[in-house]
């Protein structure tokens, strides 16, 4: 399970006075799941470009399943399956023809391979439907079998899932794990936070900079300094403002029909109802909570 | 504050909105959510008046909309998905100009644009151009035009997709602040984290409310349905609770396997897979009912509405 696939040491990469990546480094390991997390800008799709040699870095060097990525691009490329952002797909060709068009790419000669890689994704009933006409689910679906067909060992989705509705999201990482559970290894950038949870590692990244990197119940557990509650309080907004003044809060919000509030270590859910009851505000209900990626993403980013 | 009822609009043999109810109260947050095409833009359309409805009614502050159309419309502060800017302009002239465009006195502009600015936390950037605007500040310059006439209802389309969540935070902040002052927001999110931060939810399909509630209200749904499941060798463990006949769904969820049972079936489960497992040599590190998401809420519904 330690096979080392993916190595960033110092990846730097500069457009003119801003630094797009910053000094990255990161290992993936065979079998990882790996989310790299962050907004719009953040660096991630400059990060990938440099591992499969698309994109010279300033400074730094990668390695993808042990291939350099400056010395070795056409080795990496035809080992790895990639998966742009804008998914490359030809509108005007069937499901079918676009796989083949890809299989003739990586130099795939078996056809039954298409047949298969159509299956696996539940593809098969749309081969013959040009891929223009297909809805974004799907086409995420075309894509990725594009991407697929050569048998790669190593995946590399860039915002795979970027404008698909939360049930075609969630439903393409099951596809993921089908992959995944064939032994193979997935890097995935995503800006949805609520997505770290489906990796087994996320790295999380801003402006430029990976801020961590790690299993997301480990990240919850460093990364937080305080503690998280579930606040139950009417009337709601008032109750707000009363947890936003008390001491030793760092951050109130909305969660819904009640409120969510993140405090240091020193808090106790028995100091927080009392000092709501000081504001008066009686019989509050005060719960601890796990944290989410978001919330460490605030935390990591130190805001 | 917004009042809909048995809205309709189709565009040809599509029915993108199809008798759609809503009531949402001053002070309150709702969230729409649902699949891409459910019809929640069009929603947010008919509800700006950018749209006609073929049928239906929709009273704004008890103002109705087909009949008081400019009334109606004055009291909404509209941020489409797609917010255009002119590039050319600083901030302070393109909010004045979405100043003019509401109507709004020129004696009154003025003070109102710094206010505005200062309250989305652009004041310093008044005199920046806005195509040099990061895409969080620019989203800010967008609910600033969107708030600029003193808006009653506040209508926000995806508002903050691809945002650094530090953005997302003060944009949270931002709404909570409108919300104290008795505006109605109206959001449609492809978070659903974002969704369960709002008084209420309402999940769309087919143009149609599925469910609608307290966030807490449609988790309670499936209270005691979710087990979480974490050991080894995972792909056995996903095979035999794929294969567990009460097992409807096995999802993996990192080194976690979350599986949605049926309904008062937890003990059973837990007792059938754990003897299964130790029967096949895999080892269970964990296997205990966590609380669901309004993720698998939704996808439960789906699955029962595809199935029915």
């Amino acid at each position: 399970m330690d096979e080392l696939i993916v190595e960033a040491r110092d990846l730097t990469k500069r457009f003119g006075d801003f630094t797009a990546v910053d000094h990255v480094t990161f290992q993936v390991h065979r079998g990882d799941v790996l989310g790299y997390l962050g907004p719009n800008g953040s660096g991630k799709t400059t990060t990938i470009r440099m591992l499969l040699g698309l994109l010279l870095p300033d400074e730094g060097s990668g390695t993808v399943l042990g291939y350099d990525s400056v010395q070795d691009t056409e080795a990496i490329r035809s080992r790895v399956g990639y998966m742009s952002q804008k998914f490359a797909l030809y509108d005007e060709l069937t499901a079918l023809e676009n796989l083949s068009f890809y299989a003739g790419v990586y130099g795939v000669r078996d056809d039954d391979r298409l047949f298969q890689v159509l299956e696996l994704l539940n593809l098969t009933a749309l081969e013959g439907i040009r891929a223009g006409e297909l809805p974004i689910g799907w086409r995420q679906r075309l894509a990725l079998a594009t991407a697929i067909v050569h048998e790669p060992p190593l995946l590399i989705l860039d915002e795979p899932t970027s404008g698909v509705d939360p049930i075609a999201r969630r439903a393409f990482w099951d596809l993921i794990y089908v992959l995944a559970d064939q032994g193979v290894t997935a890097f995935v950038t995503t800006h949805y936070m609520d997505e770290a949870e489906y990796c087994s590692r996320v790295g999380v990244m801003r402006r430029g900079r990976l801020l961590a990197m790690d299993t997301p119940s480990a990240l919850k557990q460093s990364a937080l300094s305080g503690m998280v509650w579930d606040v139950h309080a009417e009337p709601m907004l008032e109750a707000l403002e009363m947890l936003e003044s008390l001491p030793g809060i760092a951050r109130a919000g909305l969660a819904g029909d009640h409120l969510r509030a993140i405090t240091d270590r020193t808090v106790s859910a028995r100091d927080l109802q009392a000092r709501l009851a000081g504001c008066g505000l009686q019989g509050a209900s005060v719960v601890q909570i796990e944290p989410t990626l978001e919330d460490v993403f605030l935390a990591l980013a130190g805001e | 504050m917004i009042r809909v009822n048995d809205l309709r609009r189709s565009f040809g043999d599509l029915r993108a909105v199809d008798g759609l109810s809503l009531s949402i109260q001053k002070g309150e947050i709702y969230a729409l959510v649902g699949p891409d095409g459910a019809g929640k833009t069009t929603t947010l359309r008919l509800l700006c008046g950018a749209l006609q409805p073929d049928s239906g009614h929709i009273h704004l502050a008890g103002i109705d909309l087909q009949r008081q159309t400019e009334q109606a419309r004055a009291l909404i502060g509209y941020l489409p998905q797609r917010f255009s800017l002119y590039a050319e302009l600083t901030v302070l002239e393109n909010l004045r100009f979405f100043a003019e465009v509401r109507g709004l006195p020129a004696e009154e502009w003025h003070p109102r644009s710094s206010e505005i600015l200062d309250f989305v936390g652009l004041g310093e950037f008044a005199d920046r151009r806005a195509g040099l605007l990061s895409g969080g500040m620019k989203q800010k310059l967008g609910l600033a035009a969107a708030l600029v006439h003193h808006p009653k209802i506040l209508l926000l389309d995806e508002p903050t997709g691809g945002v650094d969540p530090v953005t997302r935070q003060n944009f949270w902040q931002l709404i909570i602040r409108l919300l104290r002052q008795d505006v109605a927001v109206l959001i449609s999110t492809p978070y659903m984290d974002e969704a369960s931060r709002c008084h209420r939810v309402g999940f769309l399909q087919y143009g149609r409310l599925l469910i609608e509630g307290a966030p807490s209200e449609i988790v309670s749904r499936l209270e005691g349905r979710v087990l979480e499941l974490v050991g080894t060798p995972r792909r056995l463990l996903k095979q035999i609770a794929s294969d567990d006949p009460q097992v409807q769904n096995a999802h993996s969820f990192g080194d976690r396997l979350h599986l949605r049972i049926a309904a008062g079936s937890a003990e059973t489960v837990m007792r059938r897979l754990g003897s299964a497992i130790a029967a096949q040599a895999g080892s269970i590190e964990r296997l205990r009912p966590v609380k669901p998401g309004l993720e698998d809420v939704f996808l439960d519904l789906l699955e029962s509405a595809h199935a029915a």
